[in-house]
């Protein structure tokens, strides 16, 4: 039993990793108003340019990530293009994006002969002597540097965004535009930049699921993670702390289903694999009931921020 | 000398519809400019262009004598340009102190942070303010938002400051010391924008005055040898008589409420007793300096938020308390809500929309399946004349582009076309000119004359006691004190200020 709980808790990180990364992209978004429901598309865009660039420059794992951000980035310019710029419904423009790019990721994934190569990826590096502590070392310290660079990814966004110049405006953007903008902050360029900001972490998560967690592409192989980000972000109150929290209970949650399998534990296997999803109805419904008080979604998230309409 | 600011020939229309016509204006360094007109005369559009808000179709902007191009707000901030809007500039999760910071680049946040601090502390003593700068815009009352946009524009170190109907929300008191306070920025070399229609406000505290009318300027004079006579046919075009109110013996008891108890969303509870009924034929005006507690008891009263303790009792009804707003609008309640634009009106409507609304679910213009179209066009078209609801080019136009007064008389066509038993009135008569106020009073006194039992919550106290039967003073959350007409102002005022 205490093998099966550390074996479970030791593989619960790297299944939390790419909700919370993908999560914390979308709360930089979100927090200028903009919704941004591409992040299936864009985790799928990550994933793939991350297994490709691993492929194609030889193994180097830290530059396939990197290059995982850029793409992701490079394809959320389409969608800053539509949202920002052409002030395009953004629930529209998001569900087009991840057709889109479930499309693009597919077609350039044969094309480029990257598709069902397994590549080797990123390892787990054991930070001795911690990871030498019976129990925690395995759960704590045995993890791949994506892992342990999580936090303080998260410790910096929190930071900007709660305290720093560029935070206030960032959320100002997102709580009233109007506001922002007779005060002289550009809401274009902020929306733009936290979209694109946004997107390369999205990218990182999408990068994180090809490159260290299955390490092999495999078209629409991210499996729906965007969208329960999505749901992780409404669930956390556009928090970063408490998606990180909701990020590691699914990661939890993910990490059961092998786990199960592997001791032998007889459970319907479609039913096991519906788990995160009926998870995210179940959050919802939390939710719901719930009252969250003063952590309010942003008052201008989806609003298309147009100057000169008299209200 | 240049003048500071000069707008010349600006030209700007909304929908086809013209706002502005070659105004011209121009204003000085180190005088207090009023710019005086109807609601609809173009004061805001003209100085929206002024604050870089609006891109004029023609026309040219000088500062210092120097033609500019305003691109943005922030090109005028740049300018110095400064204006204080009607509808306030400020992130409502935001502290004061953050709003501030937001108007104001720091290297350093936390420091910066404290900086605004302390400069809020000190601009709000001079003039005359309290404000708190760790609190949150959302816990302030209208009044108070409106001293936190004043010294957020001054901090941002505007050197032309435009105050856009800045007395509208305040009470008498705090109105002569904003405006004595605004006299002593010119003094130090400001150019103040006084945009307004109180004509007090013009011949007291102005040094000019431009009036304008229909989109342009038809006059600059001296505010100190003009009187008021002058100034309201220059602004209107004719004279225009404050309605009267007849005296009728009140009817049965219609609203009841007793040791009502309401809190605000964050828990604070800032009802604590309110305890007074109204009368058939009656209207009952509470006064009060804003941000005691009246908020909060009309949403109770209208259902919008259900109270804590105490109960509500309508005639005919019974207890109705905690009752949805959608029961209470059938039993008869009116509600004229004090933010027209973001409770009475959806703006992105049009105004056969906005106002049939009241009645679809009374199955008056079809079923739940369809809607009766020309019968909505219809009744609303009706409505629109019969209020002289002016500024409606086409039924279908957005109720957003009426202006504040046309607006209001629209909401109130719509309330009063159901011959309500109750009307809840919140500062109906905020930022209306000399005749839109005239308008709403006269057909609240009508509905009055009609046997509506009228709850009139509002911070003018002259609207108050010019319109009501009876006064309850609110201060705190309670109903301190009640008068009955004619009351003694002083006496009203003294309850007002004492307690709060």
């Amino acid at each position: 039993m205490l093998h099966f709980l550390v074996n479970w808790l030791a593989s619960t990180p790297s299944f939390a990793t790419p909700y919370a990364l993908a999560a914390l992209g979308l709360i930089i978004s979100e927090r200028v108003g903009v919704l941004s429901l591409g992040a299936e598309g864009f985790l799928l865009v990550g994933a793939l340019a991350g297994v490709a660039a691993d492929l194609e420059f030889g193994g180097l794992p830290a530059a396939a990530l990197v290059v995982a951000m850029l793409a992701a980035a490079a394809v959320s310019l389409l969608f800053a293009l539509l949202v920002v710029v052409l002030r395009v419904n953004q629930v529209i423009a998001g569900l087009a994006i991840v057709f889109f790019c479930q499309g693009l990721t597919s077609l350039v994934g044969t094309l480029g002969g990257w598709t069902n190569r397994a590549i080797a990826g990123l390892h787990a590096v054991a930070i001795w002597p911690l990871s030498a502590i019976p129990f925690a070392g395995r759960i704590l310290f045995t993890q791949d540097l994506v892992v342990f660079a999580t936090v303080p990814i998260f410790f910096l966004v929190s930071r900007i965004l709660s305290r720093s110049m560029l935070g206030l405006r960032l959320r100002s953007v997102g709580e009233n535009p109007d506001a922002a903008d007779a005060t002289g902050v550009s809401v274009s360029l902020y929306r733009f930049g936290a979209v694109l900001a946004g997107s390369a972490l999205i990218g990182l998560a999408g990068g994180y699921l090809s490159v260290v967690d299955v390490k092999i592409w495999i078209p629409d192989m991210t499996g729906g993670r965007g969208w329960i980000a999505i749901a992780l972000v409404i669930f956390a109150r556009w928090q970063p702390w408490r998606a990180l929290f909701g990020a590691l209970l699914f990661g939890c949650i993910e990490a059961l289903i092998p786990r199960i399998a592997a001791a032998g534990i007889q459970a319907p296997q479609y039913f096991l694999l519906m788990t995160p999803y009926l998870a995210t109805i179940a959050v919802m419904v939390w939710v719901g009931l719930t009252k969250l008080g003063r952590l309010k979604e942003p008052a201008a998230l989806g609003r298309p921020h147009v100057r000169e309409e008299r209200r | 000398m240049a003048a500071a600011l000069k707008l010349a020939g600006v030209r700007k229309s909304f929908d086809g519809f013209p706002a502005l016509d070659h105004a011209d204006f121009e204003a000085e360094a180190g005088e207090v400019h009023a710019l005086l007109g109807e609601n609809g005369a173009g004061k805001s559009s003209l100085m929206n262009v002024a604050a870089g808000l609006y891109a004029p179709e023609a026309g040219r902007i000088f500062v210092d004598g120097e033609e500019v191009v305003l691109t943005g707000p922030r090109d005028a901030i740049a300018r110095r340009i400064g204006m204080v809007h009607q509808e306030f500039k400020l992130v409502r999760p935001f502290t004061v102190a953050e709003n501030v910071l937001l108007a104001n680049w720091r290297g350093r946040f936390a420091h910066g942070l404290r900086e605004m601090e302390r400069q809020i502390r000190t601009q709000a003593e001079q003039l005359g303010f309290a404000v708190d700068p760790r609190s949150r815009i959302d816990e302030l009352s209208i009044a108070e938002r409106q001293r936190v946009e004043i010294i957020k524009v001054l901090l941002a170190g505007a050197r032309i400051l435009i105050l856009d109907e800045p007395t509208a929300v305040l009470t008498d008191e705090e109105a002569v010391r904003l405006l004595t306070t605004v006299r002593t920025l010119a003094a130090r070399g400001t150019a103040v924008i006084l945009v307004t229609h109180k004509l007090g406000e013009v011949t007291a505290f102005a040094d000019r005055v431009t009036v304008m009318r229909g989109g342009r300027a038809v006059a600059v004079l001296d505010a100190r040898s003009t009187t008021a006579d002058e100034l309201t046919k220059l602004a209107v075009g004719t004279r225009v008589t404050p309605p009267r109110r007849a005296s009728s013996p009140p009817g049965a008891r219609r609203i009841a409420v007793e040791g009502l108890q309401v809190a605000r969303a964050d828990g604070h509870m800032t009802v604590v007793d309110a305890t007074f009924h109204v009368r058939a034929g009656e209207i009952y005006g509470i006064a009060g300096v804003g941000g005691n507690g009246q908020t909060e008891l009309v949403e109770a009263l209208t259902g919008v938020r259900a109270p804590l303790a105490g109960s509500v009792e309508l005639d005919g009804a019974g207890d109705t308390t905690g009752a949805s707003a959608e029961r209470l609008r059938d039993l008869g309640i009116a509600s004229i809500p004090a933010d027209r634009f973001g409770y009475g009106l959806a703006g992105g409507l049009s105004v056969i929309d906005n106002f049939c609304v009241g009645q679809v679910h009374t199955a008056f213009y079809g079923s739940w399946l369809w809607t009766d179209g020309a019968s909505m066009r219809k009744a609303a078209t009706r409505a629109v004349a019969e209020f002289d609801v002016q500024g409606v080019h086409n039924m279908r136009q957005k109720s957003a582009l009426l202006s504040g007064g046309n607006a209001q008389k629209l909401i109130i066509a719509r309330e009063f076309s159901r011959d309500p038993k109750v009307i809840i009135a919140h500062s109906p008569s905020r930022g209306l000119d000399v005749r839109a106020c005239a308008a709403v009073h006269e057909r609240l006194l009508n509905a009055r004359a009609a046997g509506a039992a009228i709850v009139l919550i509002s911070d003018d106290l002259d609207e108050v006691l010019s319109l009501s039967d009876r006064i309850g003073v609110m201060t705190r959350g309670r109903i301190a004190a009640e008068f009955i007409a004619p009351a003694d102002r002083q006496a009203v005022g003294r309850v007002m200020v004492h307690h709060a």
